[in-house]
C-alpha cells in the first residue's frame, strides 16, 4: 500500500494546485535557460549561416557585431585579388525602426552581394530568392510581411519576394535581405535637401584637394551620385566576408590581409567569440543569476510545501510510529510525495512551456542538455526540500497521539 | 495482585515509577506500580483525572520508558528501569494493539486500508492482510463500510475500525485509553462489550483506561489509581 499516493489522492485538489504553482515557477526557470540559448542562437545565426573563413573589418575595430565598422566597398575587389581567396562579399547590416499598424516595427536590413549571392543559402519557406538587382526583398516570417507586400523604405518601394524562417538579429529583430546596393540606399537614404548640401560640401572638399585643382572634370563629378564617385564618397559597407579556396589555409590569407594598414582581419571563430563575449555575455550573466535565484526560490517554496504537508500529517505520523511503523515507511511517505511533486511540476513546466514559449517576445530554445540538467536539479531540490519535513517527522514522538 | 489463573501472563509490570521534571518541579506520575495481565483477561484502570492512568498506559504500551521498574511481555524483559532491552517499536508492532478516545484512523486511508496498514508495516503479504482485514471488519460488524473513508463513518463505526486495526497483528495485549469517552452510553456500552468479546475470543489481554463506571461488569478486574498509585478495586 503506497501511503504517499493515498494521501495525494485524498487531497488531490490541493496537490494539483501546488503542482501547477511549482510547475509555473519551473517553467520560468526553463524559459530563462531557453531565452539564453535563443540569444546565443540569434547572435551567432549570421556567422553560422554565412560561415566565411575570414571577416575583414575597419582597422582596430572588432567587427560589425561589436561596434561600428566602416570600410570602402571597393575593398571587396582588393581582397579578391589576394592569392587563395575564392570569394569576397560586402557585408552590410543595420537596424531600422518604423511604424507599422500604429506599433513600433524593428527590422534588421541585411545586404547580399548580388548577383553572386541571391540568398539561396537562406531558409526560404515561401517565395523565391532575389532575382533582380533592385527593389526586391526577402523578409523573415517574424516581420509578418506577406508575400507580394510592397514596403517603402526611403524613396523606394520594395516587394517581398520570399519569406525566411527564424532569421533574427542578435537583438531579436526580424531580418530582411536586400541586394547590397539596396541595403546601402536604405541605410544612407537622405532627403533631397541633405543630398544637395552633401554635394556642395563634397565640391568644397574637392576644391581643396590637388586632385580637384589638377582634374577639373572631377569637380563636375562631385556633384553627381555617390555611386559614380566612390573614391570621394563616404565608406559604405561594414565588413567583407571572405572564403578561401579549398586546400588553402585561411590563416595564410589572414596573414597577408592583416598586413594592410587600413583593415583588421579575424577568423569566423574569433568573430563569434567577440560577439558572445561582448554582446551576449552580460545577458548570459543576468539570465544565469535569475535562473539561480529562481532555483533557490523554487527549492525554498518546495521545502515549505513539503514541510507544511508533513506538519498536516504529524498526528498520523505519530500514530504510524505508535503502531510500530519503521522510519523508512515515514521517510518514503514524505520523500515520494516530494519527488512526485517535483516530477509532476517539471512535466507541467515542460508542457505549459512548449505551449507558451512560441508567444514569448524573444526566441526560447530548449535543448535536451538544459532540460536534463534542470530535471536533475528538480530531483535534487525535491530530495533536499523533503529533508526538512523528514527531520521534523522523525522527531515526532508516538505519545503525541495521546495529546 | 490477582490474575486469571487459567491463561498465561502476557504482561507483567514490577515496581514501575515514572517521574516528570526534577528538583522542585518534580512530579511522580506513577509510583511503584505492579500489575500482571493474562491473555483473555480484560481489566479496567479507573481513577480521577491526573491520577496517572494514561501515563501508566504509556509505560505499559512501551511508548514512554519508566524511570524505575521492570516490564515483561510474554516472558521477555522489555524495560528494566529506563533501559529498553529490545527494539520497542518492533515489539509494539508485534505484541500490542492500541485504541484511543480519538480513533486516530489515518484520514487518507479507507477503513479496510487502515486495518491492512498495521499488517503491511509488519511485512505481512498484501493478499493475506487484505483477507484478514475483511475478516476483522466482518467480526466487528463494519464489513459493509470497508471502502469508506474514516470521515464517512459514525463515531461507533470508527471505534470498531480502530479495534479491528488493534487486532490486526494478533496482539498479546490491547491497550485502550478512554475508548468510549466520545460515544453515547449505548454505543459506549457496545464498545466495552466488544473489548470483552475480543479479550475472550481472541485470547488477548485488554487494559482499558476509563471514567465510565456504567459498564464495569464487563471487566474481569478493576483497578483504581490515585496519586500515581494502583490498587485493585474489584474482580468478577
Amino acid at each position: 500500500m503506497n501511503l504517499a499516493s493515498r494521501d495525494i489522492k485524498h487531497n488531490i485538489g490541493r496537490f494539483i494546485l501546488t503542482t501547477i504553482g511549482v510547475g509555473l515557477l519551473l517553467m520560468i526557470v526553463m524559459g530563462m535557460g531557453g531565452i539564453y540559448r535563443g540569444l546565443v542562437q540569434d547572435a551567432t545565426l549570421l556567422i553560422d549561416r554565412l560561415s566565411p573563413d575570414l571577416w575583414v573589418v575597419q582597422k582596430d575595430t572588432r567587427g560589425p557585431f561589436a561596434e561600428i565598422s566602416r570600410i570602402p566597398s571597393n575593398l571587396e575587389d582588393r581582397i579578391l585579388a589576394v592569392p587563395g581567396v575564392l570569394s569576397s562579399c560586402g557585408f552590410v547590416s543595420h537596424t531600422l525602426q518604423r511604424e507599422r499598424k500604429n506599433k513600433p516595427w524593428r527590422i534588421t536590413v541585411q545586404g547580399l552581394s548580388w548577383p553572386q549571392d541571391k540568398g539561396n543559402w537562406l531558409p526560404i519557406v515561401a517565395g523565391r530568392p532575389l532575382w533582380k538587382a533592385h527593389y526586391e526583398m526577402l523578409a523573415d516570417e517574424s516581420l509578418k510581411l506577406p508575400l507580394g507586400e510592397k514596403v517603402k523604405f526611403g524613396k523606394d518601394i520594395y516587394t517581398v519576394v520570399g519569406l525566411t524562417r527564424a532569421m533574427s538579429s542578435p537583438a531579436g529583430d526580424g531580418m530582411a535581405f536586400f541586394t547590397l546596393t539596396d541595403a546601402q540606399s536604405i541605410q544612407f537614404d537622405t532627403s533631397g535637401e541633405a543630398t544637395r548640401l552633401e554635394r556642395s560640401a563634397r565640391y568644397a572638399r574637392a576644391e581643396n584637394l590637388d586632385l580637384g585643382l589638377t582634374q577639373p572634370q572631377t569637380m563636375e563629378r562631385t556633384l553627381g551620385p555617390v555611386s559614380q564617385l566612390p573614391a570621394l564618397g563616404p565608406p559604405v559597407i561594414s565588413a567583407v566576408v571572405v572564403k578561401v579556396n579549398r586546400g588553402i589555409n585561411p590563416e595564410h590569407v589572414q596573414s597577408i590581409i592583416s598586413k594592410w594598414p587600413d583593415v583588421s582581419v579575424y577568423s569566423s571563430e574569433k568573430q563569434r567569440q567577440f560577439l558572445l563575449s561582448g554582446v551576449v555575455e552580460r545577458s548570459k550573466k543576468q539570465l544565469g543569476l535569475f535562473r539561480r535565484l529562481l532555483i533557490i526560490v523554487s527549492a525554498i517554496i518546495m521545502a515549505l510545501i513539503i514541510y507544511t504537508l508533513t506538519i498536516d500529517k504529524l498526528h498520523d505520523i505519530a500514530m504510524l510510529k505508535l503502531i510500530g511503523a519503521r522510519n523508512i515507511v515515514i521517510l518514503n511517505l514524505i520523500l515520494q510525495q516530494a519527488l512526485l511533486l517535483g516530477i509532476l511540476a517539471y512535466g507541467t513546466a515542460y508542457i505549459i512551456g512548449h505551449w507558451t514559449f512560441p508567444f514569448f517576445p524573444r526566441k526560447v530554445v530548449l535543448i535536451s542538455h538544459d532540460l536534463w540538467l534542470l530535471a536533475g536539479i528538480v530531483i535534487l531540490i525535491s530530495i533536499l526540500s523533503s529533508l526538512i519535513g523528514i527531520a521534523k517527522a522523525l522527531t515526532v514522538e508516538p505519545n503525541e497521539v495521546l495529546a | 495482585m490477582k490474575q486469571n489463573s487459567n491463561n498465561p501472563v502476557t504482561l507483567k509490570a514490577e515496581n514501575l515509577t515514572k517521574v516528570y521534571g526534577s528538583g522542585h518541579t518534580e512530579v511522580v506520575a506513577v509510583r511503584n506500580v505492579s500489575l500482571a495481565v493474562s491473555r483473555g483477561e480484560i481489566v479496567a484502570l479507573l481513577g480521577p483525572s491526573g491520577a496517572g492512568k494514561s501515563t501508566l498506559l504509556t509505560l505499559l504500551g512501551l511508548i514512554r520508558p519508566p524511570n524505575m521498574g521492570k516490564i515483561i511481555i510474554d516472558d521477555t524483559i522489555v524495560f528494566e528501569n529506563h533501559k529498553a532491552k529490545v527494539n520497542v517499536r518492533t515489539f509494539r508492532r508485534q505484541k500490542f494493539g492500541f485504541v484511543f478516545q480519538k480513533t486516530n484512523l489515518i484520514p487518507f486511508l479507507t477503513a479496510a486500508e487502515n486495518v491492512r496498514l498495521a499488517m503491511e508495516i509488519d511485512d505481512q503479504p498484501a493478499k493475506a492482510s487484505r483477507k484478514r482485514a475483511m475478516e476483522l471488519l466482518e467480526y466487528l460488524g463494519v464489513a459493509e463500510r470497508a471502502e469508506n473513508m474514516p470521515s464517512q463513518l459514525s463515531g461507533g463505526e470508527q471505534q470498531r475500525v480502530a479495534v479491528a486495526r488493534a487486532l490486526a497483528n494478533r496482539p498479546s495485549l490491547i491497550l485502550a485509553d478512554e475508548p468510549t469517552a466520545a460515544l453515547d452510553s449505548v454505543r459506549g456500552r457496545q464498545v466495552m462489550e466488544l473489548f470483552a468479546k475480543v479479550a475472550h475470543e481472541q485470547n488477548a489481554g485488554v487494559i482499558v483506561v476509563t471514567h465510565d463506571h456504567r459498564s464495569l461488569e464487563v471487566f474481569d478486574r478493576t483497578f483504581e489509581m490515585e496519586d500515581g498509585q494502583l490498587r485493585e478495586s474489584g474482580s468478577q
